[in-house]
């Protein structure tokens, strides 16, 4: 019917072996690297392995982290429609990870680099990249506080499936973030732009089931 | 007799290497203790709280790793790590445009006949950081007075070497190569206004600039462009690069300025680098502290409109 399931149809063997190894995986192995992110170059900012502008450049890894975890928690439907391996397991792990690296990320910023309050909400509203910034950031805590199963209970699957839609406008908000951190128009946040939007064009299937199966003739 | 640049930083406020490394060592051993809990945070914090508040010159290893120079690349350690393979010797530069004799320059009739003193200057980038640097190098006003300034000149326009074979940056067009920058004449002409053909007692590294830069203590590092080969005089105010791509985010003028915003960081404040991650920032100041020197230059101008 689909390119996803022809593929996953060649891969069936490779993809049911690598889908089993994966379910041995222990879901915390998510949160353990999300700390290893954090820990890491805090460890490095402190004996001065991160060089001579150790906030900034702390506040840049942490970001920069916090936006790869994104983009792999992006990954997780397409790869599964792809090629069959599923992580979606780690889903909700991955989300809360990047929040917690998010977390960290700010924090350096508030408390190591502007440590003043009333310049913070000068910053928060004067400049574009840091509202950018903030606003991808407050749509995860919703998402965040709504990621248990007794909150999908609660809310119903269809409102919490729409809520969660807010993933689809903050991963590209973040994206947007890291392009405007950077002087000029650099190559490496246009690459992840780019790949974030991969990730949700490869989702359009999905969602406009009925103008695909009207345009295509089924097999 | 002319009026020369007295610096309130002397040879006195360079710490010997030996004291560096001594310090270094230090810290480093504070900031493992601290993480262990085997030091009372005072330690740690007294350690930390002299060099953000001293002038005291930056680590030669800080000054000559981290550093903008787009034509290597964006990242900080990118000019540092490609810039080795800039063939610096030979290097010519020309000094030409409204001026009595043109002038064709090599580096070595530079260092021999150009005064080259030490000045140990405050460095202040727009992204918000700043070092201390004690550059060698000679005032470009008597570079320009050896060509002879003629008198309908108004502007100074530098540019750096076009050189993509050896500058791997120029080859994506992120900024309109070469890098250009300039100078009021009355700016460039006073005696603060420095071309560096070395720091800390030794010649330029390349991803500082080599073999001869710019260095204008008061404005922001941008317009301290890098690695000159020619100097124009001209009537009209020349483009410079970052101007042109972004003319909303860095005028032509550039002057540290504590009370106008950059659109992308709050120039109230700047790390200096080295400090360490707790030492947080300190006040910028007005003209980089540099405002007896060359608050003259601006008098009735409105700086928020010539940023």
């Amino acid at each position: 019917m689909s390119l996803a399931r022809a593929s996953t149809d060649r891969a069936g063997g490779m993809a049911a072996r690598i889908g089993r190894l994966v379910g041995r995986v222990p879901v915390t192995i998510v949160y353990a690297v999300g700390l290893m992110l954090i820990a890491w170059p805090f460890t490095r900012a402190l004996t001065g392995a991160l060089g001579p502008d150790p906030v900034r450049t702390l506040e840049q890894d942490l970001g920069l982290s916090a936006l790869q975890v994104l983009v792999v928690m992006l990954a997780v439907t397409p790869l599964r429609r792809l090629s069959g391996i599923s992580l979606l397991r780690f889903r909700r792990a991955l989300g809360l990870t990047a929040l917690m690296i998010v977390i960290a990320h700010l924090s350096v910023w508030l408390f190591l680099d502007v440590a003043d309050v009333g310049r913070i909400w000068n910053d928060i509203v004067r400049r574009p990249w840091i509202t950018v910034g903030m606003a991808a950031f407050l749509m995860m805590l919703p998402l965040a506080a709504t990621s248990t199963a007794s909150a999908i209970r609660r809310l119903g699957a269809a409102a919490w499936r729409r809520l969660h839609m807010l993933t689809y406008v903050l991963v590209p908000l973040a994206g947007v973030h890291f392009v405007m951190v950077r002087k000029g128009w650099q190559a490496e946040p246009l690459l992840y732009l780019a790949l974030i939007a991969l990730l949700l064009a490869l989702r359009l299937e999905r969602l406009l089931p009925r103008r695909r199966s009207a345009s295509r003739p089924r097999p | 007799m002319r009026w020369r640049f007295r610096t309130e930083l002397t040879e006195s406020d360079v710490t010997p290497e030996e004291v560096f490394r001594a310090r270094r060592k230090f810290m480093a051993a504070a900031a493992g203790a601290a993480i262990t809990g085997a030091l009372p945070g005072g330690a740690v914090a007294a350690s930390r709280s002299d060099p953000v508040l001293r002038d005291e010159p930056t680590r030669y290893e800080d000054a000559t790793s981290y550093n903008n120079f787009y034509e290597f690349g964006t990242g900080k350690g990118d000019p540092a790590r490609l810039a080795g393979r800039l063939t610096i010797s030979p290097w010519q530069v020309r000094v030409d445009g409204l001026v009595e004799r043109p002038l064709d320059l090599s580096l070595d009739d530079l260092l021999k006949e150009m005064r080259i003193e030490e000045r140990i200057y405050r460095f202040r980038c727009v992204e918000g950081w700043a070092m201390v640097v004690p550059w060698n190098g000679f005032m470009l006003r008597d570079l320009l007075e050896r060509a002879g300034v003629r008198k309908e000149a108004r502007y100074v326009a530098f540019e750096t070497l076009l050189r993509p074979s050896e500058m791997p940056g120029q080859k994506r067009r992120l900024l309109e190569w070469p890098y250009r920058e300039g100078l009021r004449l009355d700016e460039a002409m006073h005696p603060l206004t420095l071309m560096a053909t070395g720091m800390y007692g030794k010649p330029l590294p390349k991803q500082n600039g080599a073999p001869l830069r710019l260095v204008v203590p008061w404005k922001y590092g941008f317009k301290s462009i890098k690695s000159v080969v020619r100097i124009t005089l001209t009537e009209s105010q020349p483009p410079t690069t970052w101007n042109m791509m972004a003319p909303d985010e860095y005028g032509f003028y550039a002057n540290v300025n504590p009370n106008v915003d950059h659109p992308r960081w709050s120039q109230a404040t700047e790390r200096l680098l080295g400090s360490g991650l707790f030492a947080g920032s300190r006040p910028t100041r007005m003209f980089n502290g540099y405002e007896e020197e060359v608050a003259e230059l601006y008098r009735g101008m409105d700086l928020r409109k010539y940023f």
